[in-house]
């Protein structure tokens, strides 16, 4: 028994393709960096700009606070009116789209309209409802609701897909109704999944709602461009600190949501 | 009662699981269906309560065929049949009286269940009957805290609460010890017979069986080839039933 046919063998020897992938990524980053003039120079007085920026937010001003609160109050009012509509239109919609439940003929049509929600940012969804219904608080709920629905939509689905079919049996072995199945069967099963998520979502349209104002679909984020137009630095500072307030009560009251209905 | 005729159903065209079975199951008394596994004892009480649809043959309940029913008249069949399921196949999240009021859902609106309005009548005779079981301070407790027999009880229960004409049940004592089998044996023939309804039971212990039935069928090959009571299951018949006798001591 000779091993001399294996001494020809270098273990560890990377694969051909796996080099030449290497090689084609390196020219890529190459090509890249030269075409988008990422220079040194350039980063060193970016960092001078940068320096004189942050210099000039410093301190935040409130003056203007009255300004600043009622942005605020409108992207927190448009977070939770969106949320609201997405997680009650999510919800048939949910058992609509869940293959355990429904046949194929009505399972893809209501999956193609959930990933049509989901398959642009709220900012373009937006931009779409500004030209539709114009400026204003009303275009971002619909493009936050938009959103929701897209996002709750997929997870209430795959939760109501991943329940136990036996407990579903015995429901209907009673002579329950299909609502009835559901009230009984289903969302006891898909309760406390389906809260955690809508508060996620919540979490989620919160940050949006302070976004697509920049578009100018309502909310702190008109505020925030048009201060950053200004060069209002010192109150773009304020407006960010409230964001970053608003997200952390948000954070807070999430987690106390998901306390009081752990298990 | 229940009349079984020329029954057939293939899950895949061609291989039938159960095979021309008829049978006539009496107003009264316990049937046990024994075999071994595989051979169809779950999809023959299935198919009485339309859980599985037939291929074909007749099921005649109180005087007219079911087997092809659908919607509403098939609900309204399904309220009179009480089921007890081997994995008692309870929903966890819900308490041991949701769980039982889950038998009354056949005849209580979606909006009514939803906001838990059930019958005061309804409530009433859960409680008479938690009692019964032996489960009169668990009403609030999620039945995912019950134990094995515990949970077994409650689906007898809750079978129960549909007062059906007719009680089946699918492997009960399968997921149980050998005295918590003899009880809920026990508790389950008894108020079958106290509320004068027929039981149907498929299970896979010979002799719990011929303890507890005054009749046997045996089935082998999706076909039954044992009808009788339980004195007339011998060796013989068992190695019918059950092929081989290696395991016969």
């Amino acid at each position: 028994m000779t091993l001399a046919g294996f001494t020809a063998i270098r273990p560890f020897r990377a694969p051909w393709h796996v080099r030449v992938g290497w090689l084609a990524l390196f020219i890529y980053l190459a090509y890249a960096t030269s075409h988008l003039e990422l220079t040194w120079p350039r980063f060193l007085q970016g960092i001078g700009n940068g320096a004189t920026f942050i210099g000039r937010m410093l301190p935040p001003n409130f003056e203007r606070w009255e300004l600043l609160l009622k942005g605020m109050a409108e992207s927190l009012e448009m977070a939770i009116v969106a949320s609201f509509l997405g997680i009650v239109l999510s919800l048939p919609l949910s058992v609509l789209a869940a293959r355990n439940l429904m046949p194929a003929v009505v399972t893809w049509p209501v999956r193609m309209l959930i990933m049509l929600c989901r398959s642009f940012h709220p900012v373009i969804v937006a931009i779409i409802f500004v030209k539709a219904v114009g400026f204003g608080a009303l275009a971002g709920i619909a493009a936050l609701t938009v959103a929701s629905v897209g996002f709750l939509g997929k997870l209430f689905t795959e939760a109501i897909e991943e329940i136990s079919l036996k407990q579903i049996e015995a429901v209907r072995a009673t002579g329950a109704s299909f609502m009835n199945t559901i009230v009984f069967g289903v969302i006891p099963q898909v309760m406390f999944r389906f809260i955690g998520f809508s508060a996620y979502e919540t979490d989620a349209n919160l940050r949006n709602s302070t976004m697509v104002g920049i578009v100018g679909a309502g909310g702190i984020g008109g505020t925030l461009f048009a201060a950053f137009q200004r060069f209002d630095y010192d109150f773009v500072f304020a407006i960010l600190l409230a964001i970053i307030a608003l997200i952390m009560v948000g954070e807070v009251l999430q987690i106390q949501i998901k306390r009081v209905f752990k298990q | 009662m229940l009349i079984i005729r020329n029954l057939s159903k293939s899950y895949v065209a061609g291989t039938p699981v159960l095979k021309d079975i008829s049978i006539e199951i009496a107003p009264r008394g316990v049937t046990a269906i024994i075999g071994p596994s595989g051979t169809g004892k779950s999809t023959l009480v299935r198919c009485i309560n339309l859980l599985v649809e037939p291929t074909a043959g007749e099921i005649v309940f109180e005087g007219r065929d079911i087997a092809h029913l659908r919607g509403q008249p098939l609900r309204e069949v399904r309220r009179k049949m009480g089921m007890v399921f081997q994995e008692y196949n309870l929903v966890e999240r819900l308490t041991v009286m949701e769980n039982l009021l889950t038998g009354r859902l056949g005849y209580t609106s979606a909006w009514d269940s939803f906001r838990r309005r059930f019958d005061p009548a309804d409530i009433e005779h859960a409680f008479r009957l938690l009692d019964h079981v032996g489960l009169a301070s668990f009403a609030n407790t999620r039945a995912d805290r019950l134990s094995g027999g515990q949970r077994q009880r409650v689906g007898i229960a809750r079978a129960l609460m549909q007062k059906p004409a007719l009680l089946l049940a699918d492997e009960p004592t399968s997921s149980l010890d050998p005295k918590t089998s003899v009880e809920i044996m026990q508790l389950m023939c008894g108020l079958a017979e106290e509320n004068q309804i027929p039981v149907m039971i498929n299970m896979h212990d010979v002799e719990l069986a011929k303890r507890f039935a005054n009749r046997i069928l045996g089935m082998s090959g999706g076909r039954i080839v044992y009808d009788g009571p339980p004195e007339g299951l011998d060796e013989n018949m068992l190695k019918t039933i059950y092929g081989g006798e290696g395991w016969l001591a």
